[in-house]
């Protein structure tokens, strides 16, 4: 019975130990790797997309809850008119394929689109962040869509599912935008 | 036999080196040496999980009771693999994305665990933490090596660390031609499977 307890005892002891370890070091650690993520991941692929902006599009950001998920939204101004973009996905061929997509939203069309995170085939999928041309396809279409392989975009050869995922993700972005458009208009007002 | 410091510490850079001596940890040595960069980067998250573990198993070896021993094992590891996991993405965020899924795979890793049972939970202080060391050097320098050795032939270059190339074949020979295959899953049996010919050759001598 002795050793039963001890074991109970000496588990406990460590288990929590080892929760509020990592708890204070997530907590301490949670800052830093928000601001890693966004000027390592989402920054380079929106300063892509919103090259000629007049103010800093990853600093002016403001976020909306969307049925329960915090969605960031970044604000760009070029030549006067004020652009968002934010981060939707697609289901790809190795996995999640993270698109930022920048949209006009004084005529609703894609001003430009960028891809963030995947795990596609280096030098097949992989163009799709890697070769601009892809890319600079979606300027200029509708966000209300239909945005799909084929018509208005070109597939990448060899890489139809990212083609696809891309696609399905601006599609996403699209349909977020419809839904929470009066929001996103109010929030706009402060950047003016 | 006598148990020395030093002999603990060395043992792990020739003698028992993992990948190819205990043929332990092979996920990550094979999974990781696309880049010799990424072989340093995963060997040194290793090492510093394989010290730590090894310290507090060996400071706890007299507490834990036997029956549950692997499980306080476990629950030690899994604490620092985290720990290692939230701070390189705060402090290596570049490094982290391309390592991924292998960082928190290091919890499974049969060489921190398999130090833990054999070596610390049966040794002192002092001898765990130079156990630890040696066998994670000696893994970061088996995965630089076989990273080096599938990036010269598979990408025409090494890099030791981010922007920081030693060699570049694609600029001195124009005409070189990367083995792709290399830098992919099959090239790592191959080169993994060279390279322990060359050891076994020099170490029958």
């Amino acid at each position: 019975m002795g050793e039963m307890i001890k074991m109970v005892i000496v588990l406990t002891i460590l288990s929590s130990l080892s929760g509020g370890v990592l708890a204070y070091v997530k907590e301490s650690t949670q800052e830093r790797i928000e601001m890693q993520v966004l000027q390592l991941v989402k920054g380079p692929a929106i300063m892509s997309i919103f090259k000629d902006a007049t103010n800093d599009p990853v600093a002016d950001r403001f976020s909306i809850d969307d049925e329960g998920t915090n969605l960031d939204f970044f604000v760009a101004k070029i030549d006067g008119k004020q652009m968002i973009a934010f981060e939707t996905s697609g289901k790809g061929y190795g996995g999640d394929v993270g698109l930022v997509v920048g949209i006009d939203t004084s005529t609703d069309k894609i001003f430009g689109v960028g891809v963030t995170t995947h795990s596609e085939t280096a030098g097949l999928g992989s163009k799709a962040k890697d070769d601009p041309k892809f890319a600079a396809q979606f300027a200029g279409v509708d966000i209300k869509g239909p945005i799909q392989v084929g018509d208005p975009i070109n597939a990448l050869s060899g890489a139809t599912i990212t083609s696809d995922a891309v696609c399905s993700a601006a599609t996403d972005a699209g349909e977020i935008y419809a839904r929470l458009k009066p929001q996103i208009e109010k929030e706009l007002q402060a950047f003016k | 036999m006598a148990k020395s410091i030093t002999h603990e510490f060395m043992k792990g850079l020739w003698e028992e080196v993992p990948p190819f001596r205990l043929v332990l940890g092979l996920c990550p040595t094979l999974g990781v040496t696309t880049k010799m960069q990424f072989g340093i980067g995963m060997g040194l998250a290793t090492t510093f999980v394989l010290v730590c573990a090894n310290i507090l198993v060996s400071m706890l070896r007299k507490v834990v009771p036997a029956k549950v021993r692997i499980a306080c094992f476990i629950i030690i590891i899994a604490t620092f693999v985290t720990l290692v996991e939230l701070l390189m993405q705060a402090f290596a965020y570049p490094l982290f994305l391309q390592l991924g899924i292998f960082i928190p795979l290091i919890v499974v890793n049969c060489i921190v665990l398999g130090r833990a049972e054999a070596f610390a939970s049966k040794n002192g202080l002092m001898l765990s933490i130079a156990d630890g060391l040696g066998i994670g050097i000696g893994f970061t320098m088996s995965l630089a090596a076989l990273g080096a050795l599938r990036e010269i032939l598979g990408a025409g270059t090494i890099t030791l660390w981010e922007g920081i190339e030693l060699v570049n074949l694609v600029n001195l020979f124009p005409g070189f031609q990367p083995f792709q295959f290399m830098v992919q899953a099959p090239g790592a049996f191959i080169c993994l499977g060279i390279m322990l010919c060359f050891m076994n050759m020099v170490g029958n001598r």
